[in-house]
C-alpha cells in the first residue's frame, strides 16, 4: 500500500475544515467520492501509480466535523465550494474522476467553470433521469436490495467489506453512525431524486470525457450513459462486463487501464 | 386532567395476509390493489361519528392527525377533518385538537396559520393548535423534502406562524426556506396572544429542548404504551426539573391505547383481533422507510445509537407480532378490561408518567363502528368522570383553550 497523505483545507470562509487524502506524484488528478462516503481502496492506490490523487472529504463527512455542512445549502454553493476547494489546493485544472455521486458533482464542476477541468471521468453518475429507468433510492432501500443493485457479485468480498461493521458495539455504533450521517450530507443535495438539472449544463462540459458503467449496475443503469455521452460534445462510453454500479471495484484491473490510459492521452 | 379521544383513521379492511403479502403499510402501500374508494368514504364519515360521539359522551377534546400514504392513517388534510368537527360540535365544552398540520410539508407556512385561525374562529375559539415535525415517511418519501433541512423548516415554519398570528404591522418575511413579501395574516384566531400549541416528539433532547425555550406542550405519541414510555417522561421531566421549570403535569401531552368492556374477559373477546390487527398490520413498516439519513440531526442520532433506542424499537416491533391479548395488556401497550379495571390502570399511567393531557385511541385497527361506539360510551361513562379532577388541586393547564378550562360536571352530559 502507497503511502496516504491527510491534511486539512479550510474553505468557504474558513467555515468549512476539508480533510483531504493525498498520495502519489504525476499530474494531479482529484477523486470526487461516493454517496457512502470517501474510502482509500486499491483503485486509488493504482491511480496514484502514475498521478498525484487529491481525495477531498465532502463536506460533513469528516469524523469529528459533522457541522461542516451546514454553510453549504444547495448543489450552487457545493459547485462554488469546489473551485475554492481548487484554489486553496493550488490546483488550476486537474483532471477530475468522479463516482456515483461524486460523479454528478464532477460533472457539474466540469459545466459550470468549463476551464477548471482538463480531463473528467465518470464513473455511473448521478445527475440524470428517464421515468422508464428511474435512478433507485440507495437512501431508503433494505440493505438486501441494495447490495444487489449496487455489486454484480453480492455475496463476495467486495460486496460484504463494503457492508461490513465492527464487532465492537462501540466500533460498530460510530462506523453506523458516520454511514448514515454521510448519506444524509452528500443526500442533501439529491434528494428525492437525483436530477437537479445537469441535463441543461452537459453541453457546456469541454473536458474530454471517459464515461464508465458497469453492464449490471441496478442502481442507475447503463442507459444513462447514452444519456451523458449524447449531450456532450467530446465523451466517450466503455461499458464493462460483470459489474454493478461499483465497476471501479469489481473490474478494477480494466477500469485503472481505461482511466489511466485516458488520463495520459 | 385533559382527557381527549385520538383517531387515527386507518383502512379497516386489510387483507388478512396483508403482513405477508405487502413491503409496508406506509408509502407503499399499492391503493389500486387494497382499497376501495366507497368503502374510504365510510371509513372518514364513521370516523368523524365516532369523535363527534366521544364529544357527547364527555372526552374533553378529539384530536386528529396528518398522515400520508399510509393504511394505519390517512387523514391527509387534518383541517378539514377539523372543520367539520368543530362546526359539529358548535356551543360544546370540547376542544379540537389538532396533532396536527405537519409544518415542514406546507409552503408557504401561513397556510396552517390561517386553517388554524379558521377553526377556531369556526369552533369559538376550542383549538389546541398541534404542531408536528413530521415523519420522515411523511415528509422525505411521501412530500419529497430534504432529511436534512426537514428540522430548519420546521423552525422556521414555526416562527412564521407565531409572528403571522400576532404581529400588528406588515411585514416581509424573507427567510432561508420561505420568503412572504407581505404578510397581513386573515384571519387570525380567538384565542390570545395565540392557541395553546402542543408538540409531538418521540424523545429527542432537540424537542425538549423546543417545547421549553417556547413554553409549549411536549406530547409523546407512540403506540407501545406507559411502561414503555415511562423511561421518556422520567427523561422528561428531569430534564424539566434541570431547567428550573415547574413540573406542572399539563407541560406534557401522551398517547394510550385504551379498550373497555363489560368485563376483563368481555374485554379480551371483544377487542384482541382488533388489537392484533393494529399491531401486525398497521404497524408493518418497512424500516428502510423509517429514518432517511439527515433526519435525525447528529446529535439525536448518535445518542441513539448509543443507546440502543434505535434497535430496541426495532426489537419490540418484532415481538408484538406474536403477542396475544394478555401479553398487550400486561406490558402496558394497551390499556384494557372492565371499567374499574381500566380506571385503575389508567390512573396509576397518569400518576407515573405525571401527564395532565392525555389521548386514549379508542378506535383500534379494525375495530368496527359499533364497537367503537361501545368503547367511547363506556370510557366516556364509566371510565373518565372519577379522573377527571386528578391534578387540578394545584396545577393550571395553561396548554388548553381557556374557555374550556372551567370544572366539568361529574357525570357527562346525556347524549341521543
Amino acid at each position: 500500500m502507497i503511502a496516504v497523505k491527510e491534511y486539512t483545507v479550510n474553505v468557504w470562509k474558513g467555515q468549512i475544515p476539508c480533510r483531504v487524502k493525498s498520495a502519489g506524484q504525476g499530474p494531479p488528478v482529484v477523486f470526487l467520492h461516493n454517496a457512502y462516503g470517501l474510502v482509500w481502496d486499491p483503485f486509488l492506490d493504482i491511480l496514484a501509480q502514475h498521478r498525484t490523487v487529491y481525495a477531498p472529504e465532502h463536506p460533513g463527512t469528516t469524523p469529528g466535523h459533522p457541522e461542516a455542512i451546514k454553510p453549504l445549502d444547495n448543489l450552487w454553493d457545493l459547485v462554488l465550494y469546489y473551485y475554492e476547494l481548487f484554489d486553496q489546493l493550488g490546483l488550476e485544472a486537474p483532471a477530475v474522476v468522479g463516482h456515483s455521486f461524486g460523479g454528478m458533482v464532477a460533472a457539474e464542476v466540469a459545466a459550470t467553470n468549463p476551464r477548471r477541468v482538463s480531463r473528467l471521468v465518470l464513473i455511473s453518475p448521478l445527475g440524470l433521469w428517464r421515468d422508464d429507468a428511474p435512478v433507485k433510492n440507495w437512501m431508503a432501500l433494505a440493505p438486501e436490495a441494495l447490495v444487489k443493485a449496487v455489486f454484480y457479485d453480492p455475496e463476495g468480498p467486495i460486496a460484504t467489506q463494503f457492508l461490513a461493521l465492527p464487532d465492537d458495539p462501540e466500533a460498530q455504533g460510530d462506523a453506523q453512525l458516520q454511514r448514515i450521517w454521510t448519506l444524509g450530507c452528500t443526500g442533501k443535495f439529491v434528494w428525492p431524486i437525483p436530477d437537479k438539472g445537469l441535463k441543461k449544463r452537459l453541453h457546456r462540459i469541454q473536458a474530454p470525457t471517459l464515461l464508465i458503467w458497469g453492464r449490471q449496475d441496478g442502481l442507475v443503469p447503463p442507459i444513462y450513459a447514452r444519456e451523458f455521452a449524447d449531450r456532450m460534445a467530446n465523451a466517450r462510453v466503455e461499458v464493462l462486463d460483470k459489474a454493478a454500479h461499483m465497476p471501479h471495484l469489481e473490474q478494477i484491473a480494466t477500469v485503472s487501464r481505461l482511466v489511466q490510459d485516458f488520463l495520459q492521452g | 386532567m385533559k382527557i381527549s379521544m385520538f383517531h387515527l383513521m386507518p383502512y379497516r379492511d386489510l387483507p388478512a395476509d396483508f403482513e405477508v403479502r405487502y413491503h409496508s403499510v406506509w408509502v407503499d402501500p399499492p391503493w389500486w390493489e387494497l382499497a376501495d374508494a366507497e368503502k374510504v368514504g365510510q371509513y372518514y364519515n364513521w370516523t368523524l361519528d365516532e369523535l363527534i360521539y366521544a364529544a357527547q359522551a364527555g372526552l374533553d377534546g378529539i384530536c386528529v392527525n396528518e398522515h400520508h400514504q399510509n393504511a394505519y392513517g390517512f387523514m391527509a388534510s387534518p383541517n378539514l377533518m377539523g372543520s367539520i368537527l368543530a362546526r359539529a360540535t358548535r356551543g360544546m365544552e370540547v376542544a379540537i385538537v389538532q396533532m396536527g398540520s405537519t409544518l415542514p410539508t406546507t409552503n408557504p407556512p401561513t397556510r396552517i396559520a390561517e386553517e388554524y385561525a379558521m377553526l377556531d374562529g369556526i369552533s369559538g375559539g376550542r383549538l389546541v393548535a398541534g404542531m408536528p415535525l413530521g415523519t420522515s415517511m411523511d415528509a422525505n418519501l411521501c412530500y419529497g423534502i430534504s432529511p436534512m433541512e426537514q428540522r430548519e423548516r420546521y423552525y422556521e415554519a414555526h416562527d412564521l406562524i407565531l409572528k403571522a398570528w400576532q404581529a400588528k404591522e406588515i411585514f416581509a418575511w424573507n427567510g432561508k426556506y420561505y420568503q412572504l413579501p407581505m404578510v397581513n395574516l386573515w384571519p387570525r384566531p380567538i384565542q390570545q396572544p395565540h392557541p395553546p400549541i402542543w408538540v409531538p416528539g418521540l424523545g429527542s433532547l432537540s424537542t425538549w429542548e423546543f417545547t421549553a425555550k417556547q413554553g409549549h406542550c411536549y406530547c409523546y405519541l407512540s403506540y407501545y404504551g406507559s411502561k414503555q414510555g415511562q423511561r421518556v417522561m422520567d427523561g422528561f421531566w428531569e430534564f424539566v426539573e434541570a431547567r428550573g421549570l415547574d413540573p406542572n403535569p399539563y407541560r406534557a401531552g401522551f398517547l394510550q391505547l385504551v379498550v373497555v368492556s363489560e368485563t376483563d374477559a368481555q374485554a379480551e373477546i371483544d377487542y384482541e383481533p382488533h388489537i392484533r390487527y393494529f399491531y401486525k398490520k398497521c404497524l408493518h413498516i418497512a424500516p428502510e422507510f423509517y429514518l432517511a439519513p439527515g433526519y435525525l440531526d447528529y446529535r439525536s442520532l448518535e445518542n441513539s445509537l448509543k443507546k440502543g433506542f434505535l434497535k430496541a424499537q426495532s426489537e419490540i416491533r418484532e415481538k408484538v407480532h406474536h403477542w396475544q391479548y394478555k401479553d398487550f395488556v400486561e406490558n402496558g401497550l394497551v390499556i384494557g378490561g372492565s371499567p374499574a379495571s381500566v380506571r385503575e390502570q389508567l390512573e396509576e399511567a397518569i400518576k407515573k408518567l405525571r401527564v395532565g393531557n392525555l389521548m386514549v385511541l379508542l378506535h383500534i385497527g379494525s375495530m368496527p363502528h359499533d364497537l367503537t361506539l361501545k368503547n367511547i360510551e363506556l370510557f366516556g361513562k364509566e371510565v373518565l368522570p372519577p379522573l377527571r379532577n386528578l391534578w387540578d388541586d394545584q396545577w393550571e393547564n395553561h396548554w388548553w383553550p381557556a374557555r374550556l378550562r372551567g370544572k366539568r360536571p361529574p357525570t357527562p352530559r346525556s347524549h341521543p
